[in-house]
């Protein structure tokens, strides 16, 4: 128990973070029309892709005698820039689809 | 850290808070898309170049070449697939995602387990990192089409026991401060199992609630990563696309009438439930031709298309609307009935037919057609089943009962084109089928579209 209360009390600037954010997200998304759940969900799935800046500060303080390290983290970056990339231009070409008509 | 960087992370928390908000509205949506696109973009560049690490030029290169190879691919796979296969892609990079956090976990692993905390969202970031990533995979393939739904016997009660299995063992590592990597391998693998499992009885037609859930894991996982990092844009990012993902499978669940555990623990869309409720239904069904389904179309005065996934794997979408410019030219009212659900995933149609440019007023959805079917002369189903199935209504024993439906056997005339008898994804059969009021027009759907179009163009 006292180590959940020194947790806490430790992280609280965090804790206030991640409950602002939660909100925000849940805010965001409310009341959107149906018609654009796919384009949001894939938008939200490149956002997702920020893990690609951890594989990045993996990489920049690996030792270059790391092997193991560096192989991973290479791979590491090849996924999450694939999450990113990929992401926002499939989101992009959806839409596309919903540019002004007449 | 960094000054610079800490101000071009926050600019960045700001363009993908902006850029959500607006890709929710049609209007703002491409734009939104571009602003996160371009705050990841600058995130990316600083992390690279603004740090106060020392790193070996070695390492610099390798990043080039990850980043390189990464996008190129990535751009190459999002331009060359074609529309209809956007619901498994978006998968398939979210698996991606997944991915890379437990990589970056499982690094970390070596590097910062002296305390409690930081273990812990080490081991956090492997178990969601693996779930998603192999579910994700799972569940893109099961949309390709190249796996079928797998139900082992007790699948629900083997599923948690696993999950209960890997936070026990995942506390036993943090308690223990164990050091051996043995461990976490073994806590890798029981999670990249336990991602596949988790994703291999879920039926096809409830895929794109899967895919929303497993998007927000990916988000938190990334957060968690950031917290290891004390990486404020990965943090608030990560908790960002959690927070929303989850509250979109939400949206997605009610729009079925389903919860959220009816949908994992709840298996539907085929398996038993659907023998049972096959075979009920029966009597005859009335066959029609191109012909007459024109003239039946021509001499309306209201129109209702309603789309579905066979409209999608046709790649029917033009025909579709070269139909409805025809009979709108003809004085006809023609308009689309939208279902939350048609098609693989939630908006699906409405960017399908987009695609084919019609127009954005035509789309009606759900709750304001259906008042409008009872003064409709003609409903044209294209490729839809379950979400015109009346025994979502009338059946209580049903899978789908409950479930909101378009209520086409209000309209006058229904003519349904489907490519056979065959039940729809849910493996249900429908009633619809043998209404007085139906006609079958077989055939693939945009052949049969485009004989319609010739004939009406004749009259």
């Amino acid at each position: 128990m006292n180590e959940l209360v020194e947790f806490i009390s430790n992280n609280l600037q965090l804790l206030y973070i991640l409950i602002l954010a939660i909100f925000i997200g849940v805010e965001l998304i409310k009341n959107v029309p149906s018609v654009l759940h796919t384009p949001l969900m894939s938008g939200a799935n490149a956002l997702s892709g920020v893990v690609i800046v951890g594989a990045l500060l993996v990489m920049l303080q690996a030792k270059p005698d790391d092997f193991l390290s560096l192989g991973l983290g290479f791979v590491a970056v090849i996924l999450g820039i694939l999450n990113v990339v990929g992401g926002f231009v499939v989101t992009d070409r959806m839409l596309q689809m919903f540019k002004k008509k007449k | 850290m960094n000054i610079t960087l800490s101000i071009i992370y926050l600019i960045t928390t700001i363009a993908f808070v902006i850029g959500l908000k607006m890709l929710g509205h049609p209007q703002t949506a491409k734009k939104g898309n571009l602003i996160s696109g371009v705050g990841m973009g600058l995130a990316i560049v600083a992390t690279i170049f603004l740090h106060d690490f020392e790193v070996p030029s070695i390492n610099y290169i390798l990043i080039g070449i990850a980043l390189l190879i990464g996008s190129v691919i990535g751009y190459f796979i999002a331009m060359k697939v074609a529309m209809t296969k956007m619901p498994e892609l978006v998968s398939l990079f979210n698996g991606f995602g997944g991915g890379s956090a437990l990589l970056i976990g499982l690094i970390e692993f070596g590097n910062f387990s002296e305390d409690a905390t930081q273990t812990s969202t080490i081991i956090a970031a492997i178990i969601i990192g693996s779930i998603t990533f192999t579910g994700s995979l799972i569940a893109w393939a099961k949309l390709n089409g190249s796996m079928k739904d797998i139900r082992l016997p007790k699948y629900n009660l083997i599923n948690n026991l696993i999950i209960l299995a890997l936070i026990a063992f995942g506390a036993y590592i943090v308690m223990y401060d164990s050091t051996n990597l043995m461990l976490i391998y073994l806590l890798l693998f029981a999670s990249l199992v336990y991602g596949v499992l988790f994703v291999i009885p879920i039926g096809g037609a409830d895929m794109p609630v899967v895919i929303s859930l497993l998007n927000s894991l990916t988000g938190i996982a990334a957060a968690i990563t950031g917290i290891l990092f004390g990486n404020m844009v990965m943090m608030v990012g990560g908790i960002l696309v959690g927070s929303a993902g989850l509250i979109l499978t939400f949206i997605m669940c009610n729009a079925m009438n389903r919860s959220l555990s009816n949908v994992i623990f709840g298996a539907f869309g085929g398996g038993d439930v659907a023998i049972a409720a096959v075979g009920k239904t029966g009597g005859t069904i009335k066959k029609t031709t191109a012909s007459d389904s024109a003239i039946m179309l021509n001499y309306a005065s209201k129109v209702v298309i309603v789309p579905g996934y066979g409209l999608a794997v046709a790649q029917a979408q033009h025909v579709i609307h070269e139909l409805e410019e025809l009979l709108t030219k003809k004085g006809v009212d023609v308009s689309y009935a939208i279902h939350p659900v048609a098609g693989r995933m939630p908006g699906h149609m409405n960017v399908l037919l987009a695609e084919s440019n019609v127009a954005y007023d035509k789309l009606i959805e759900m709750d304001n057609i259906n008042p409008q079917f009872p003064n409709t002369d003609v409903v044209l189903v294209v490729g839809a089943n379950d979400v015109v199935n009346p025994a979502a209504h009338n059946d209580p024993s049903s899978p789908i009962y409950g479930m909101p439906i378009l209520d086409v056997e209000n309209a006058k005339h229904i003519i349904v084109n489907k490519r056979s008898m065959n039940a729809g994804y849910a493996g249900i059969e429908n009633e619809l089928f043998f209404n007085q009021k139906t006609s079958m027009l077989f055939g693939d759907a945009k052949s049969a579209l485009t004989e319609l179009v010739n004939e009406l163009k004749n009259m």
